[in-house]
């Protein structure tokens, strides 16, 4: 037995080393140094509430953050797109298998490349602009990234574009555990499609829509990288996110206690959530 | 049985639809790469190649080194693999398969990486590369994405679905713990090992924002980083940054459309 204990850590050794130098130690020594004027060229000092302070008296901020929050308004579209793409390709029709490669392609795709394309189909003499003047439903081209009310949207429906395939999956993954034995008794006691899908598919998708709920919460809340690649925060500072302004003042601006300080604040709105969600969400006890 | 009929028409002119929107902009970059004639952003657009050629790529191999680009994308993609399964495989055994003292607070250890927000942590790391002087380093890029929860889950779970009796035989025949790994439980989980190579070779092949803050020597970017290179010099050529788009995403969708499969077994693995 304890030979055992020995040879299991051991064994776990080399991966909680690099677990505890680039996952823990970010989260604790990150916490301590938003409260702090770290830099790396002098010495560090404490400054209690500061960072905080400063960021959010600073508009950026203040706009990354509303917009962060305004990311939330996909979660739903995200989520019931999902689940109908996962019903639409839960078939044994020929060529299912296509279709949803077909969905789940973007998913495969590096941020920049994503960013690349987005960039031509939103361009203002971009394929987008001409094939809504040709349909005449515009009469001028848009500036969907240069419009600063509009390119907050277009990065949305980007994510969104680069997010539903990953969670069609998980549906789908959910839905072929469903029995079918299940719908088969539903159907000999006559249930249409549609009682089908609200007493039977929706209610064993549950546990899976919690999950994916919380997960595309999160990860609206911590959306970022779009932002990069399409528009760098403008135009007029219109698109940045929380998580954008951490990332440009960290890694652009060497500013690590202020984006520090940033993340923390989305850190600690995921955690709220999350725990929310948790309570709330969670399946009730039979 | 005509209702029947047009059921499935409407059915696939939706499922046809919905892939149009999702396939469109790869489409349209691989017209434009393919492209040699006519301003890219004319009206009208066209939607299949004109006079088409491979100049464009030819291009992209003229202004930017994409090869070593390509080359910088395999290594790191090939190293993050190998330790990933290396390091991974090492600590889902014990979690999975021996008692001992601490399991449960590892465990739990590990499940609490999946909630931490994993986003903010390059801000820290960037310090820590820094100060272990791996910045500009394959070492800088690789360790931080080595060991995952995720890869730890399925893993275990892989090696939860193994016999007992077959470690139970060992055992009794005197094999040691590091026999009974990597004897029969490595290869008996091969398939697992697979699933969790390829998704973290996508991975690694499309990761964009960590190396882009540790690698600053063009030379020795990664595919994903250095094609944007192609938009900050060549921004008015529009045909080579989509020629050069098409180089880069081709592998990951030849990779992902060769193993989808193991796409979709990942994702059961993580719904259980």
């Amino acid at each position: 037995m304890r030979r055992q204990n020995l040879q299991a850590w051991l064994f776990l050794a080399p991966a909680l080393v690099l677990l505890a130098a680039f996952s823990f130690w970010p989260v604790g020594y990150g916490s301590y140094l938003a409260f702090t004027d770290f830099s790396l060229i002098r010495p560090t000092r404490w400054v209690g509430l500061e960072n905080f302070e400063y960021i959010f008296d600073n508009e950026m901020f203040v706009t990354g953050l509303k917009n962060s929050l305004l990311f939330l308004l996909m979660v739903p579209f995200v989520q019931v797109g999902a689940i109908a793409l996962a019903v639409l390709v839960n078939n044994r029709l020929p060529g299912i298998r296509l279709f949803r490669a077909a969905y789940y392609v973007p998913v495969v795709t590096t941020v920049s490349v994503v960013g690349i394309m987005w960039g031509f189909m939103f361009h203002e003499q971009g394929t987008l602009n001409y094939v809504l003047t040709t349909l005449r439903l515009v009469n001028a081209p848009v500036g969907w990234l240069s419009d600063d009310t509009l390119a907050l949207f277009c990065i949305m429906f980007v994510t969104l574009w680069r997010g539903l395939g990953w969670y069609m999956v998980m549906y789908l993954a959910a839905l072929q555990s469903v029995p079918a034995d299940m719908q088969e008794a539903a159907i000999l006691d006559g249930a249409n499609r549609w009682q089908r899908f609200w007493k039977i598919t929706i209610p064993m998708l549950r546990p899976t829509i919690m999950v994916c709920s919380i997960l595309s919460v999160l990860a609206a809340l911590k959306a970022y990288q779009e932002v990069d690649v399409l528009t760098q925060g403008g135009p007029m500072n219109s698109t940045f996110t929380a998580l954008y302004y951490a990332y440009d003042q960290g890694l652009k601006h060497l500013k690590l206690p202020r984006a520090l300080a940033a993340s923390f604040v989305v850190s600690a709105f995921c955690v709220g959530i999350a725990v929310l969600c948790l309570r709330y969400l969670k399946p009730k006890h039979r | 049985m005509k209702t029947r009929t047009f059921q499935a028409a409407g059915h696939y002119l939706l499922l046809c639809a919905i892939a149009l929107v999702c396939v469109f902009p790869f489409w349209w970059t691989l017209v434009t790469a393919l492209s040699t004639e006519g301003n890219i952003f004319a009206f009208p657009p066209t939607f299949w190649p004109k006079s088409p050629s491979l100049a464009n790529f030819e291009e992209v191999f003229r202004v930017i080194p994409i090869l070593s680009f390509f080359k910088n994308s395999v290594l790191i993609a090939a190293f993050t693999v190998f330790w990933k399964l290396v390091l991974c495989s090492l600590a889902a055994y014990p979690l999975a398969r021996m008692q001992f003292r601490g399991r449960r607070l590892v465990f739990g250890l590990i499940l609490a990486t999946l909630v931490l927000p994993s986003e903010v942590n390059f801000l820290v790391n960037f310090i820590t590369v820094t100060k272990l002087s791996l910045v500009d380093t394959y070492a800088g890029v690789i360790l931080p994405n080595v060991v995952t929860a995720v890869a730890i889950l399925l893993l275990k779970q892989a090696f939860e679905e193994v016999p007992q009796d077959l470690i139970d035989a060992a055992r009794v025949d005197g094999a040691s713990e590091w026999i009974i790994f990597s004897r029969i439980m490595l290869p008996l989980i091969t398939p697992w090992l697979a699933t969790v190579g390829i998704l973290t070779a996508v991975e690694a092949w499309n990761e964009y924002i960590w190396p882009s803050i540790v690698m600053s020597k063009p030379d020795e970017f990664p595919l994903s980083v250095g094609v944007l290179y192609l938009r900050g010099t060549f921004g008015s050529s529009t045909r080579v940054i989509a020629a050069g788009t098409v180089l880069t995403i081709l592998p990951t969708l030849a990779a992902f459309l060769f193993t989808q499969r193991f796409f979709m077994r990942g994702m059961d693995g993580a719904v259980k």
